[in-house]
């Protein structure tokens, strides 16, 4: 399949360019942990607080991390001229922009999935609840990956883009932070998440449905 | 003689204010080169882009055996080989890397060897495995141009070719474009300096600066 290779070779690429060049991705994931690692200290060794702050501190963390990078995914190929290579290849732009978008969710979701239980013990969050925390942020990550890269494809090649894209994109971001936080909280709260699991599970199932397109459409405006 | 493949009708181009072009009509047929001229501005880049689908003209239409290329992008694209004047390299990637990636987003799978052979005859052999960024600017346009060696297109869009290439580099690019076009390629360029495309195959200069 041509069009899967196509996929795969988008993906091994960007993962590529990011093992040359660690820094970047470091700095999203030190970005995440400082910040969840600071609130406790600001806040006060209160474990109900904590307990009842954690999951929306850590979405909020991991939503802010996630725009850190958001506005290179497509800024670096535009100024070397490989954006207008991939518009031009005979395979299909969306499947390219698809396996650059996954390229960023495993540099810049995944690693925060991964990093959920460390940091929900400092917030003295109980174990099936760091359970169900890393759940929503493996249903929501890719998500935020997915709508910012619309966000990142209209802006790309205008002046002050990496504002622009945080304007554009944090308000798609609230409907993912309700969700994904609220999950934990009526976890907690006894009233189980399945409502919360299944309005993620269908905002990521539209979203991988069409923000590939809907991304492929802005880049072909911004290369005009 | 020739049936044009590549024909464009009524085009016209306009950037901000200032009309670039406009009614441009041309028509290339295969083994024929057009060689672009005019001052800095007068539009060459403006219309390779029209022309290789990126940018759409602010009237008329490009089509490619008949048919506009908007309706056939894929098709179209996968004829077409098109180098820019950016280099299109990722400067963290060796040349190898580089140019594997390039095809393999094609839709291509090529083996390492071939872009070994692709490199060693354009004379980068030695220079395969480092990043892009260490390379001089005309190595960088030479491995690119490796590219047209791997890739079977029959037209080729070229901005600026022989820019940044020696004496002998120029040469060697010569050597591939005649090459390309005995084998009934079609080319378009531009350039800084007159290419020397041979007496055999038919061409056509523009020069753009007159035209508005």
């Amino acid at each position: 399949m041509p069009v899967l290779s196509a996929y795969f070779a988008a993906l091994h690429r960007d993962l590529l360019l990011v093992m040359r060049r660690k820094t970047e991705v470091l700095t999203a994931l030190f970005f995440f942990v400082i910040v969840t690692t600071l609130l406790p200290l600001g806040i006060g060794p209160e474990p109900d607080l904590l307990r009842k702050i954690a999951p929306g501190a850590m979405w909020i963390a991991a939503l802010l991390a996630t725009l850190l990078g958001l506005q290179r995914l497509f800024a670096a190929d535009y100024a070397d001229g490989t954006l207008e290579q991939m518009v031009l290849s005979p395979e299909p732009l969306s499947v390219l922009v698809a396996g650059k978008i996954t390229a960023h969710w495993l540099v810049c979701g995944l690693p925060l999935v991964l990093l959920a239980p460390v940091i929900g013990l400092q917030f003295d969050l109980p174990t099936d609840a760091i359970g169900i925390l890393m759940l929503t942020l493996l249903i929501g990550t890719p998500l935020l990956s997915l709508l910012g890269a619309i966000g990142a494809a209209l802006t790309l090649g205008a002046r002050g883009s990496a504002l622009l894209v945080s304007l554009l994109v944090l308000p798609l971001y609230i409907p993912t932070l309700i969700f994904g936080a609220g999950a934990v909280e009526s976890y907690i709260a006894g009233l189980g998440a399945m409502g919360h699991f299944s309005l993620l599970g269908a905002l990521l199932i539209l979203a991988a449905a069409f923000a590939p397109w809907a991304t492929t459409a802005a880049l072909r405006i911004s290369l005009e | 003689m020739h049936t044009p493949a590549l024909v464009s009708r009524n085009l016209s181009c306009i950037r901000g204010k200032q009309t670039l072009f406009q009614g441009l009509d041309l028509q290339l047929g295969s083994g024929q080169w057009l060689y672009l001229q005019g001052e800095n501005g007068a539009g060459k880049t403006s219309l390779l882009r029209i022309l290789a689908g990126l940018t759409l003209p602010a009237d008329g239409d490009v089509l490619w055996q008949g048919s506009p290329i908007s309706k056939q992008r894929s098709q179209y694209h996968q004829n077409l080989l098109y180098i820019g004047h950016n280099a299109g390299l990722k400067e963290d990637l060796t040349l190898t890397e580089n140019l594997q990636a390039l095809c393999r987003m094609d839709g291509l799978q090529i083996k390492d060897a071939d872009i070994r052979e692709a490199l060693t005859r354009m004379g980068l052999a030695k220079r395969q495995h480092l990043p892009a960024r260490v390379l001089s600017a005309g190595q960088k346009r030479r491995g690119l141009l490796a590219r047209a060696l791997l890739r079977p297109a029959k037209l080729w869009i070229l901005d600026e070719p022989f820019n940044a290439l020696d004496v002998n580099a120029i040469a060697d690019v010569q050597n591939l474009l005649k090459a390309h076009l005995t084998q009934a390629g079609m080319l378009v360029l531009t350039s800084h300096q007159t290419p020397d495309l041979g007496t055999d195959a038919h061409g056509f200069v523009l020069n753009l600066s007159g035209s508005h």
